[in-house]
C-alpha cells in the first residue's frame, strides 16, 4: 500500500478532529446552559484525544511527534474540511456543525473499523464507542430545539443553511481515493456521504426543519488540500502560542 | 517473590484509578496483558478508558512505579488499543466499588449504546431506578450526570461505553 495515501487519510482526520477539538473547547465557560458547557468541553478533550490517536499512527510512519505536527505547522499544511475551522458563532451554528460533523465522523469509524490497514482499524474500533455519545448529544438537542419555539426553527434552519456547503466539503476526494478503496483501506468519501444523508435526513425529518436541496449547493472544497477560510491561521496562532513561547519545555 | 502473572497482578491490586481512588486498574479492566520472558523480563499491556483521559499517561507511570517498587526493574509498559476497553470489562468487584463511592457502576450491555440505556439508571445512593439523565457528559470523561426523582440527589454514572 503506497504510504502517502495513508499519511493523507490519517492527517485529515487527525485535523478534523483536533481544529474542531479546540473550537468545541472555546465555549468552555460560554455554554448557554452548564450542562452544554460540560458537554462542549468533554467533547473537545475527546476530540483532541482522537487526534492524539491519529497522530501517533503518523509518527508511527515517520512523522514528527504529536506535539509538533500539532502546534508548528501553518494553515496551509492542515487537512481538516473548512466546516472545522469556522467560528463558534451562535449556540445554533456549533451546534449544527456538532449534528453534520459527528454524524459524518461515526461513519468514518464504523467504516474504518473494517480498514484491510489494522493500525487505523484498532483506533476506528476504539473511537466509534466514544463518538457515540457525540451523536447522541447532537441528534437529542437538534430534535428538541428544532421542533421548538419559532426562534430556535428560524436560528437554527439559518444555520443549517449557511453550514451546508461547508459540510458538503467534508465529504472532497483525496487523490489516493480510488487506491484507497481498491486496497480496502477505506471505503471511500462517497460511500460516507450516502451514508450521512440517510441519517442526517432521519434526524431532520422529526424536527420542523428542512434540508435545503442538495443538487443546488456548490461544495466549499479545498480543505482536503490545505486551502482555508481566513478563520484557520488566527485558531493554530491561538492555539499554539503557549507551546511556541518554549516548544522544549517538559508539561 | 516468584515471577508469576498472578503475582504482578496482585501487585497491580495496588494502582488505583487517580480520580476514582476506589478503584485499581486490574478492577477497571485497563490491564489487557502480563507476559513474563524467560529472561524475567516483565511486560504490562494497558489500554485507555477513553482515548482522551488525561489520567492515563498517570496510570502508566504509576504501574512502572509500583513494578520498580517492588524489586521488579526489568519491564515494559505498553499503552495500546490492540484489545479495546469496553465498560463490560469493569469486574464485579469493581462495580461494587464504585457503587459504594457513590458512582453508579456502568450496566452490562450487548455493546450498542442507546439512550434507552443511559436512561433510569439505578441510583446507587437507594437503588431506585426512577431516575432521569441529566446529561450524558460530566466532571471527567468516563461519568455522565442523573437525577435520582425518590432521594433527590444528582448522582454520577461511570459511563457504559
Amino acid at each position: 500500500m503506497n504510504e502517502l495515501a495513508i499519511k493523507d487519510l490519517l492527517y485529515k482526520l487527525a485535523d478534523d478532529q483536533l481544529i474542531l477539538g479546540h473550537r468545541n473547547s472555546e465555549w468552555t465557560g460560554f455554554g448557554p446552559i452548564l450542562e452544554e458547557d460540560i458537554a462542549f468541553s468533554s467533547m473537545a478533550q475527546d476530540k483532541i484525544g482522537h487526534s492524539l490517536a491519529f497522530y501517533t499512527l503518523l509518527q508511527e510512519l515517520g512523522e514528527a511527534e504529536p506535539d509538533t505536527v500539532a502546534f508548528t505547522r501553518n494553515a496551509n499544511q492542515f487537512h481538516n474540511s473548512q466546516l472545522i475551522e469556522l467560528p463558534n458563532g451562535e449556540y445554533d451554528f456549533s451546534l449544527i456543525r456538532h449534528f453534520l460533523y459527528d454524524n459524518a465522523e461515526i461513519i468514518r469509524f464504523e467504516m474504518l473499523s473494517q480498514s484491510s490497514y489494522e493500525p487505523i482499524a484498532k483506533v476506528a474500533t476504539k473511537l466509534k464507542g466514544e463518538v457515540k455519545y457525540h451523536v447522541l448529544h447532537a441528534n437529542t438537542w437538534i430534535k428538541n430545539l428544532g421542533s421548538s419555539t419559532e426562534e430556535a426553527i428560524l436560528r437554527l434552519q439559518t444555520s443549517l443553511n449557511e453550514a451546508i456547503p461547508y459540510a458538503l466539503g467534508m465529504f472532497e476526494p483525496s487523490k489516493y481515493e480510488q487506491e484507497l478503496i481498491e486496497a480496502g483501506v477505506y471505503a471511500g468519501e462517497e460511500a460516507v456521504k450516502a451514508e450521512w444523508l440517510k441519517r442526517i435526513q432521519a434526524v431532520i425529518e422529526k424536527t420542523d426543519l428542512k434540508l435545503p436541496d442538495l443538487n443546488t449547493i456548490e461544495p466549499k472544497l479545498g480543505g482536503r488540500y490545505g486551502e482555508h477560510t481566513e478563520h484557520l491561521q488566527p485558531l493554530l496562532d491561538e492555539m499554539a502560542e503557549v507551546f511556541k513561547i518554549d516548544p522544549t519545555a517538559e508539561w | 517473590m516468584e515471577l508469576t502473572k498472578e503475582n504482578i497482578l496482585t501487585l497491580l491490586e495496588e494502582v488505583k484509578d487517580p480520580e476514582i481512588p476506589v478503584l485499581s486498574l486490574v478492577d477497571l479492566g485497563v490491564i489487557t496483558g502480563v507476559e513474563i520472558s524467560d529472561e524475567g523480563h516483565v511486560t504490562v499491556n494497558m489500554t485507555p478508558t477513553f482515548a482522551g483521559c488525561p489520567a492515563m499517561d498517570y496510570m502508566k507511570k504509576d504501574v512502572e512505579r509500583t513494578l520498580d517498587k517492588y524489586g521488579i526493574p526489568d519491564h515494559t509498559v505498553i499503552m495500546s488499543f490492540d484489545k479495546p476497553w469496553d465498560s463490560n470489562k469493569i469486574s464485579e468487584k469493581g462495580r461494587q466499588h464504585l457503587k459504594e463511592f457513590g458512582l453508579a457502576p456502568p450496566p452490562k450491555y450487548n455493546l450498542i449504546l442507546d439512550l434507552d440505556i443511559l436512561e433510569h439508571v439505578k441510583c446507587p445512593y437507594c437503588d431506585s431506578e426512577n431516575t432521569d439523565m441529566r446529561t450524558p457528559f460530566g466532571p471527567t470523561l468516563c461519568r455522565s450526570m442523573h437525577y435520582c426523582n425518590d432521594c433527590r440527589q444528582m448522582f454520577e454514572q461511570f459511563k457504559p461505553l
